[in-house]
């Protein structure tokens, strides 16, 4: 199975580790990406609150890039990335007025839709079954909270895959690695994203109310699927810590690197060890093939 | 159009406090304005012309594709709000605002700016009213007019963001975080996290380029926003 893959400039920067373990976790399970050349950002949240027309050209000029290298869908790890993707070309091919417009600045042709898909659509079609046979480790020890953050599963008429309130593909997968999921209510709750840096605060306020609520249903590790949410709940833990002096740190983990840990990668492989809030595996190793 | 503007305001001033009771009061408020036949060739030609002055809130129509009225204030968009709590005005409330034409209160206030864009609101609506959308639109026509954001650091983030994508197709994160501290002067903000991000390889010296720089840079050039400071 081939996909195109969309990284987005967070898998390139403060987000590597979602980009090595989730690359190596697919080569495991006999998957493997086209990397879209030459590819562009896609304008992100600063793009779409300032002017509509560059955030649609700039988020189409992928979409284009994918059309002419023959690509037919394309995965994009990043949430934000995956929504801003999805977005525009559903803007670009519902109103001729945008798609000539864009289409003239461009110099391109939008004949066809390109898939975009997320990271849960990626494992979903990828099958969970090749998940389970090919496991390792049956993380069983682990209570996950499964984070699926705002961005991707909304908005649901256009995304078209899985519910936007109660979203369940996520649970699905990280089931099939053995680990446990626990019920809890800040699943598809806004980590403030994008005031990552200009308002803190706030984000500092929002990321330790998804925590609180998680380590209060029983989790004892988060998983998400977006580096921003990834940034806001593990990296900003530090400063949480100082605004809330009680804090306990909470470990945070990509949904690639949970699977890695799985299929029987170790955390540096897998790029653990990057991350702001420590977390080592200790589980059990599994005797025979897990049905 | 400022006629009803007025009339609208003076709608609106009317319903608060005491004149309320006032049930007499409140209907007269509501009779619509008589069109006098206009006298001169010249006064004809002013009214004709008025007819045709885009709104704010036509503005924001044609850029969402959606009406403003579709807005019934059930206020469900507020109540699923993550940061309506650092809101000086509700999401529901905004939208009001510009469709009672009172676009200065509704431009000025920090909302817009501190809208996450995080779907919440456009996904809870009862009546499919996009208001993610509406807000993105509300920032842009803000930034058109030239209205003094409230919220400056958070306009500067998205500036220095996208000042590296316009130089360098990607976005480059040392760069960015320098071009803010110079844009807001918060030098000492973030200083913790930054060397431990240095330490673990995550933050390049270097920018990632694109190939094909011209062609988004070119991108920025042909959308740049227009300035058109007629007045609120």
């Amino acid at each position: 199975m081939r996909f195109g893959y969309y990284p987005g400039c967070s898998q390139t920067g403060t987000a590597k580790e979602y980009d090595i373990s989730l690359r190596k976790v697919i080569g495991k399970l006999g998957v493997s990406f086209d990397e879209l050349d030459d590819w562009s950002c896609c304008g992100a949240t600063s793009a779409h609150v300032t002017n509509h027309k560059l955030a649609n050209a700039l988020a189409m000029r992928n979409i284009a890039l994918a059309g002419t290298q023959g690509i037919d869908n394309v995965v994009a790890p990043c949430a934000a990335c995956y929504n801003r993707l999805v977005l525009s070309q559903y803007e670009t091919m519902h109103h001729p007025e945008i798609k000539a417009e864009t289409e003239e600045l461009l110099s391109a042709k939008f004949t066809q839709d390109i898939k975009v898909m997320n990271v849960l659509e990626l494992f979903m079609k990828i099958g969970l079954g090749k998940i389970i046979d090919n496991r390792k480790h049956e993380l069983s020890d682990l209570n996950v909270a499964c984070y699926y953050g705002c961005l991707l599963v909304r908005p649901a008429e256009i995304t078209k895959f899985d519910d936007a309130e109660q979203p369940v593909s996520m649970e699905k997968i990280v089931e099939a690695t053995g680990a446990k999921t626990v019920d809890w209510n800040y699943r598809v709750e806004c980590c403030g994203a994008a005031h990552s840096i200009a308002r803190r605060d706030i984000v500092i306020d929002l990321s330790k109310k998804i925590i609180d609520d998680a380590v209060d249903n029983g989790a004892n590790v988060m998983v998400v699927a977006c580096p921003m949410c990834h940034t806001n709940l593990d990296m900003r833990q530090r400063a949480m810590k100082r605004v809330y002096p009680g804090h306990k740190e909470f470990p945070v983990l990509y949904l690639s690197e949970l699977i890695g840990l799985s299929l029987g990668m170790n955390e540096k492989e897998l790029g653990i060890d990057l991350h702001y809030i420590d977390f080592k595996y200790d589980g059990n190793i599994l005797k025979n093939t897990v049905a | 159009m400022i006629c009803r503007e007025a009339q609208t305001r003076k709608a609106d001033k009317n319903m608060s406090g005491n004149a309320l009771k006032d049930t007499k009061k409140l209907q007269a408020s509501f009779v619509p304005p008589t069109p006098s036949a206009p006298d001169t060739a010249q006064e004809h030609s002013e009214t004709a012309n008025q007819k045709h002055i885009r709104s704010i809130a036509d503005e924001i129509t044609e850029k969402t594709f959606q009406n403003v009225s579709l807005c019934y204030q059930c206020g469900k968009c507020s109540a699923g709000c993550p940061v309506r709590f650092y809101m000086e005005v509700a999401p529901n409330k905004i939208v009001r605002l510009i469709q009672l034409g009172l676009y200065e209160e509704a431009l000025n206030s920090n909302t817009p700016w501190l809208c996450a864009g995080c779907l919440t609101c456009s996904t809870r609506c009862p009546n499919s009213f996009d208001l993610a959308k509406f807000m993105d639109a509300v920032r842009e026509v803000a930034l058109e007019k030239g209205v003094e954001v409230g919220e400056r650091d958070i306009l500067n983030f998205h500036k220095a963001f996208l000042d590296q994508i316009k130089h360098h197709g990607r976005s480059y994160e040392v760069g960015l975080v320098a071009d803010y501290k110079m844009r807001t002067l918060n030098l000492l903000q973030d200083v913790d996290s930054a060397p431990g991000m240095f330490v673990k390889g995550k933050l390049s010296v270097l920018p990632h380029n694109v190939k094909d720089k011209k062609s988004v840079k070119e991108i920025f050039e042909k959308t740049s926003i227009k300035k058109n400071q007629t007045p609120l």
